[in-house]
């Protein structure tokens, strides 16, 4: 139990009307960087939101590090990236990290580090909202990993990126897990899935599968993981 | 509430708008063209010396409300304040933030207006600190209330029509048009509730007494107060956990 990043029983979440999010179960163990897979509209943002503890759930319990999700002491524990760049267009690169730098106390060398992290020191007296799509997102990324968080929690950090980027970022992503700290990734690109400890797919709110990427290869004996998804899909 | 955070988020704003030159040149502008444009619709220093105290207070509220409940609102949608709500950072270190860099712009505005409205006649008897003392009061409500609206907005858009809901009739009823003891009753109930009444009649204490009796202080306590109520209200509109 300790050493669960994160622990989720019977999580119901109900919008408008309708249940996006359908008694869903699982554990995330520390360390490991965790692949939330799945079509759009099939609740990943939704559960992610619930790992931080911004979203309103129906029923369950979420447990994140040890705590409740969304008590006030994991507020400097999490790192959150949502999935369009929540940063200010009008402040430059470093205005906006020292920001949030203050506004998860993190210490005034780290602004530098994270710039360096996501690749982005030429451009840290650059605007925001001039850079391209996926500069923004990096500047993103670079404001969750401000602190000392021990889950990180990136949504959809490698959209609209070109391959070479992408290779980076996840390089980027292994990097940063230690026996401490804890990524859960989610994409709807499945050649993403390989690039993970453990897999969580999600369809329609319910957890599809939750295992290694090879595990779910060699179960389905699918070449791809796309091809894996879909075999899964089609068998349920 | 920490300090920090709350200067942290007024140097932020602030910032934003030092790569804003042209919003914080209208921001500057805008209430002194309109004094000088107003002292020559009414083509006499008599008639501007009456109306020019009040609307020294109404530009700066009118203003500060649409500023910051765009800049909210904009704060909301792009996911910022949601960023932000996951973070330490306390609400009213937020909008605490906005009040302080907000009341910053406005002392510039005020300022300006009222040393050109001087020079365009307008007479002050009392001090011209108190004077800039109430604009700046009216101008933080204006940002109370522009935080407020902006939580009842889904859009930008949205945001822009509270302001003929929220402004619109406190300056009607205010006693620029017709002196508050002389509306109906029900009018002068209504601008009795309302706070940028009590900013106008601040004003005049100002302008046409040099000694400030205790229907000042009374009316600078109601405005400061109503002041700080929006802020709160505000604050209490942000949620931590959503839908």
């Amino acid at each position: 139990m300790t050493n669960n990043a994160v622990s989720v029983t019977g999580l119901r979440v109900v919008r408008g009307g309708t249940e996006v999010l359908r008694d869903l179960a699982f554990e995330v163990p520390s360390g490991t960087v965790t692949g939330l897979l799945g079509p759009s509209g099939s609740g990943k943002t939704t559960l992610l939101r619930c790992l931080l503890g911004v979203q309103k759930i129906a029923a369950g319990t979420v447990t994140v590090l040890g705590q409740a999700a969304g008590s006030p002491v994991l507020r400097t524990q999490i790192g959150y990236a949502s999935q369009s760049a929540a940063v200010y267009d009008d402040l430059t690169v470093v205005e906006n990290l020292r920001y949030f730098a203050a506004a998860v106390r993190a210490p005034a060398g780290d602004v530098d580090r994270v710039i360096g992290a996501v690749d982005l020191a030429s451009y840290a007296g650059r605007l925001t909202g001039k850079l391209s799509g996926g500069q923004r997102s990096r500047v993103s990324l670079a404001v969750a990993m401000l602190g000392t968080p021990r889950l990180l929690v990136l949504d959809e950090p490698t959209v609209g990126l070109d391959p070479v980027l992408r290779e980076d970022l996840w390089a980027l992503f292994h990097r940063l897990v230690t026996d401490d700290t804890t990524l859960i990734v989610s994409s709807h690109v499945m050649d993403e899935a390989e690039r993970c400890d453990a897999l969580l797919l999600l369809r329609d709110g319910e957890v599809l599968a939750h295992e290694t990427p090879r595990s779910l290869k060699d179960r389905t004996g699918a070449a791809s993981m796309e091809d894996a998804f879909l075999r899964l899909v089609r068998a349920a | 509430m920490s300090p920090r955070m709350l200067a942290a988020t007024a140097r932020r704003v602030l910032a934003q708008l030092r790569h804003d030159p042209r919003s914080v040149a209208l921001m500057v502008l805008v209430p002194t063209l309109l004094m000088i444009l107003l002292r020559y619709v009414f083509n006499s220093s008599s008639v501007f010396d009456r109306v020019a105290p009040s609307l020294l207070t109404f530009f700066p509220f009118l203003l500060m409300f649409l500023t910051t409940s765009v800049t909210m609102q904009r704060e909301r949608t792009s996911g910022t304040l949601e960023r932000l709500l996951t973070t330490p950072a306390g609400k009213l270190d937020l909008l605490g933030g906005y009040g302080v860099a907000f009341s910053v712009i406005s002392v510039v505005q005020v300022v300006l207006a009222a040393l050109v409205s001087v020079w365009l006649g307008l007479s002050v008897a009392g001090s011209f600190g108190w004077l800039l003392l109430v604009a700046l009061l009216s101008a933080l409500l204006g940002v109370a209330l522009g935080l407020l609206a902006s939580a009842f907005a889904r859009t930008e858009f949205q945001a822009l029509q509270f302001m003929p809901v929220v402004v619109l009739p406190q300056f009607l009823l205010c006693g620029l048009f017709r002196p508050r003891g002389l509306m109906a009753d029900v009018l002068r109930w209504a601008s009795d509730v309302m706070p940028l009444s009590y900013a106008v009649e601040a004003v005049d204490h100002v302008t046409n007494d040099a000694g400030l009796g205790g229907d000042f202080w009374r009316d600078v306590a109601i405005l400061a107060g109503c002041a700080v109520a929006g802020l709160t209200l505000a604050a209490a509109t942000l949620r931590r956990r959503t839908t």
